[in-house]
């Protein structure tokens, strides 16, 4: 679909065409937007604040494999185990090593791409639902090395107590604190991710997804590329892992798990692949309909009372399953694509196309 | 390693290799038929031997009356699996078709769950539960005979299992229907070309998927219980179908009682780290595959390579 501009808006310098935000009152309309989110433990519900909280650490996750999944193509179903790795990674540098949150989280993010990297080695050789077998195996490989290494440091099955990170000397212990942290690890990525993707990097990717021979002979190098993007998406998900873990206060193997990696692909898909919009538009989507499940679980539980004590267990995946199968069948470029129609057709009003 | 341990829990390992033949069958007949990898094999399983239980224990049917019956839930439900949800994908990328059986997996989880609840629970027995075989062997090791104790249901499961392998393998080498779901397994258009109807094909495939799996459910419930959590199970399956070869009917026996030799072969060990390993070892044993042999031992080469 050829760019749609609205009337009388003219392309006159390439930084202006180039530009993601390219006028007055979208700038006014963002600020407005990270301030009402900033602002939000003032004049919103605890449960809302959390809620809120919890959707930006996830959405952290889901633009790494967008960057994995979506821009290169490359299948992942271990996203949550880099998760694990990350988790671990600041935990321990904080309980061990002493070192300041704000260290310790980069050096997460580092540590778990590092891991990414080598599950993403066998991408050299095979693609498609082989490689989805391979990151799986990290699915299980990764959570088995916690529990049964070093069970001095890493505590086995017993997991960590997590110390709650402190950053200028304020100590972030309550979701309404939180928040200022995940949004503002949220921003960061999102810039990036999203300039990650129109640079040479995010070009070379979406080469490889649409043509990997074609992308060969154009000279990406296919192997360096695609570490790359492992490495990014790894990256996203020790983030995020570490954000969640400082969060929780608790770590275990069994924190992030193999159902994480497909809700995190789901929200993904439910988004729009290869879309900046589409990590945040997906996982909001997909987080409201598990607490939909929340709220709809006592209700439930009436028709059936034999299992009513896990019903809501119960209607999470359901909700899920059903959600993601219909976008797969009737909008499978996601909800990225529906706003894109949307804001189409009202620049093309009153015409239809 | 424990020398004095090991022929014993290579036998118990083998055994158990019968059922993972079994799930990796299911999942060899939808690829074989579709190239569709069905992730939602375990739930498929969960759901089948969830229904086999109600029947016999919550509705009082005899075995003979409630395996059948269940069996035949099983077939309508993959029936039913392929033209809801695997039909509107044809023709889409890996990626979707791939994240459509995950979505199935987790809807039939949610929905054994909401139907069934979580509870463990007891499956009744289906082979009398007698006196473990005693086979002492002629071998001696550190100057003691070696005496292999085999449980009954082990070794029944595992004689079910093969002649249920068997027989889908009969079926496809010597029946009209076998033969055309061979010809869609080479190549679709050609398939339809000569006429074929590759969709009942492909529903055929999903159906006695459905019977396979609910058949390794219910061996599988009546060694070890019953729970949710029988759908995991299946996860050691997916490294014997790539080791045996996603396309191979053979292979999948070779590589469920490979899979299985080799869990039993690293519980002999004396080392607790290496005895622990043993629940990943299949996905040790797939990342070995992955990168030397993708095709698996008796797959045709047909990897799409980079």
């Amino acid at each position: 679909m050829a760019v749609l501009r609205p009337a009388g808006e003219f392309d006159q310098s390439y930084a202006y065409d180039m530009a993601t935000i390219r006028r007055r009152w979208q700038w006014i309309a963002l600020g407005l937007f990270l301030l009402a989110l900033y602002a939000l433990p003032l004049y919103a519900s605890p449960s809302l604040v959390s809620f809120v909280n919890r959707a930006a650490m996830t959405i952290v996750a889901v633009q790494g494999l967008n960057i994995l999944t979506g821009y290169t193509g490359q299948i992942s179903l271990g996203q949550a185990a880099f998760m694990t790795t990350g988790g671990y990674i600041s935990a321990l540098l904080m309980i061990h090593a002493g070192l300041p949150f704000l260290l310790a989280l980069p050096l997460a993010a580092l540590g778990a791409g590092l891991v990414g990297l080598i599950f993403g080695l066998p991408s050299l050789r095979v693609k498609g639902f082989y490689l989805a077998m391979s990151t799986l195996a990290a699915q299980f490989i990764i959570p088995w090395f916690v529990r049964n290494a070093f069970p001095k440091v890493l505590n086995g099955t017993q997991g960590l107590n997590v110390p709650p990170p402190e950053v200028l000397g304020i100590v972030f212990n309550a979701p309404t604190r939180y928040l200022y942290l995940s949004l503002s690890v949220l921003v960061v990525t999102t810039v990036v991710a999203h300039n990650v993707a129109r640079s040479r990097l995010g070009r070379a990717l979406v080469a490889i997804r649409d043509q990997d021979l074609a992308a060969e002979l154009l000279g990406i190098n296919l192997f360096k590329y695609k570490l790359q993007a492992f490495f990014l998406a790894a990256v996203y998900a020790g983030l995020s892992g570490s954000l969640f873990a400082h969060h929780l206060r608790h770590l275990n193997s069994e924190t992030f798990n193999l159902t994480d990696s497909v809700l995190l692909m789901g929200m993904l898909v439910v988004g729009g692949l290869g879309t900046s919009l589409g990590p945040i538009l997906g996982t909001v989507l997909v987080l409201l309909i598990l607490e939909l499940a929340t709220v709809a679980g006592p209700t439930v539980a009436t028709i059936f009372p034999g299992t009513a004590a896990s019903t809501v267990q119960a209607l999470r995946p359901l909700f899920f399953g059903v959600v993601l199968m219909l976008f797969l069948i009737f909008e499978p470029r996601g909800l990225a694509h529906r706003w894109k129609l949307m804001k189409a057709a009202w620049r093309l009003r009153p015409f239809s196309h | 390693m424990n020398w004095q341990l090991l022929p014993q829990f290579a036998v118990s390992g083998l055994l158990a290799g019968g059922p993972i033949a079994l799930m990796a069958l299911g999942l060899v007949l939808i690829f074989k038929a579709s190239y569709i990898f069905n992730f939602a094999q375990g739930q498929m399983m969960l759901l089948g031997t969830l229904v086999t239980w109600w029947l016999a224990v919550e509705r009082g049917l005899p075995m003979w009356a409630a395996i059948p019956l269940a069996l035949a839930f099983s077939a309508l439900l993959g029936l039913a699996i392929e033209r809801v949800a695997l039909r509107p994908m044809t023709g889409q990328p890996l990626l979707a078709i791939i994240l459509m059986t995950l979505a199935l997996g987790q809807a039939l989880q949610g929905l054994s769950l909401l139907l069934f609840g979580g509870a463990q629970r007891n499956f009744p027995q289906l082979f009398a539960a007698g006196n473990p075989y005693r086979i002492v062997t002629p071998w001696v090791i550190n100057e003691r005979q070696v005496i292999l104790i085999l449980k009954q249901n082990l070794v029944w499961s595992f004689v079910v299992a093969i002649v249920g392998v068997a027989l889908i393998a009969l079926l496809f080498q010597f029946t009209r229907t076998g033969l055309a779901m061979r010809a869609t397994s080479e190549d679709h258009e050609l398939a339809q070309g000569i006429g074929l109807r590759i969709n009942r094909i492909f529903g055929i495939s999903w159906a006695l998927a459905g019977v396979v799996a609910t058949t390794g459910g219910i061996l599988l419930a009546t060694s070890s219980g019953l729970d949710v959590s029988l759908s995991i199970v299946v996860l050691a399956a997916f490294p014997a179908v790539l080791l045996g070869g996603l396309d191979s009917i053979p292979g999948v026996i070779v590589g469920g009682l490979l899979i299985g030799l080799s869990q039993g072969a690293v519980s002999a060990s004396k080392v607790q780290l290496v005895r622990n390993a043993a629940e990943i070892v299949p996905y040790i044993v797939l990342m070995i595959v992955l990168l030397i042999r993708p095709e698996g031992l008796f797959g045709r080469k047909r990897v799409e390579r980079i």
